[in-house]
């Protein structure tokens, strides 16, 4: 553990500390909102710990306050999650061996813990990357839930603050050093394409995997040398 | 939203988590499919990207909030710091929706 602390530099640390502060309010308002819908104050926190989703989170609680079933608030949040599976498959590698790196990083695998590893050129950095942005984000995620769900009504309504255009573009620049990829950038822009178009008729979640199909126009590289990635 | 569902939901979003590093693991990926897992990766975080600047539910999310992230995307691309780029998408955002943009 203490080689991925030292590979981690002042700005690493800095960029995934802006990240776990947005996390943090976006949090404390998923506790307000839990508790004004009617939970008690211990649900969003027991929530935030075992599940630690915040998009299904959300949509679990609104699908029960709105009157729909449980059965139904768990199915939409795990068609949600399936995105996490191709995360997995794709920087499976960065958790690191034996069953507790293992155990304990599946549960951290979240978008923002990968899009940090994707970004990073060696698989040293990419490690230290994704255990810091996901230990950062699940304290600050879950402290600032616990603030929500015990403040309650007193928390403002984040997107006073422009905080839901802070997670897309945290991702954005994430994402940019990959999309100077030719054959990446074509299939990502058909992938988002597809979402956009197809989210108004499908439930939430099976867009971003339809995303996928942009795939159909990505060619693996064959003697072009890598553009240089750099930032 | 009783527990059970809470812990439902948990368990599958573990499992779901779990299975892509442990599938990893049984196989030896030729170099093509590990360049294909990797782009996929950023497929799915660009789409989420546009989704999430875009649209609000089923709807168009507003024009404050998409200017908002492309002026990250902009201070991104323009190589600003990371931290630069949350506080100038989220600032652009609040400030749209103060002046009474949507």
């Amino acid at each position: 553990m203490r080689s991925i602390w030292r590979t981690l530099d002042a700005v690493l640390l800095r960029d995934v500390a802006a990240v776990a502060l947005g996390a943090a309010v976006t949090g404390a308002s998923f506790g307000a909102i839990s508790v004004g819908s009617g939970l008690p104050w211990w649900m969003p926190v027991l929530m935030s710990l075992v599940i630690f989703a915040g998009g299904s989170q959300f949509m679990a609680v609104g699908i029960v306050a709105a009157g729909g079933s449980p059965a139904a608030a768990v199915l939409a949040g795990l068609v949600l999650n399936a995105r996490h599976l191709p995360f997995g498959l794709a920087i499976g590698d960065v958790l690191g061996n034996g069953w507790l790196a293992r155990i304990v990083g599946s549960h951290l695998l979240i978008d923002e813990s990968t899009a940090f590893a994707m970004a990073q050129k060696d698989p040293s950095r990419a490690r230290a990357a994704y255990w810091a942005c996901g230990v950062s984000l699940f304290f600050c995620w879950n402290a600032g839930v616990l603030i929500g769900a015990l403040a309650g009504q007193a928390i403002g309504d984040p997107m006073t603050f422009g905080l839901d255009a802070a997670f897309p573009a945290a991702l954005l620049a994430l994402t940019l050093p990959a999309l100077k990829d030719v054959a990446t950038r074509n299939a990502a822009l058909l992938g988002a394409a597809i979402a956009l178009a197809t989210t108004p008729f499908l439930p939430a979640g099976v867009p971003v995997l339809l995303a996928l199909a942009g795939l159909f126009v990505f060619k693996t590289k064959k003697e072009a040398p890598c553009p240089s990635p750099q930032s | 939203m009783p527990v059970t569902a809470v812990l439902i939901l948990a368990a599958g979003t573990f499992a779901i988590r779990l299975a892509g590093p442990l599938l990893r693991d049984r196989v030896t990926l030729p170099e093509k499919v590990r360049e294909l897992l990797s782009a996929s990766a950023t497929v799915l975080l660009f789409a989420l990207v546009a989704i999430s600047a875009l649209t609000s539910g089923k709807q168009f999310g507003g024009w404050a909030l998409a200017i908002g992230v492309v002026v990250g995307g902009l201070a991104a691309w323009r190589k600003l710091p990371f931290v630069a780029v949350i506080v100038l998408a989220a600032a652009t955002t609040a400030g749209l929706r103060l002046i009474g943009v949507a």
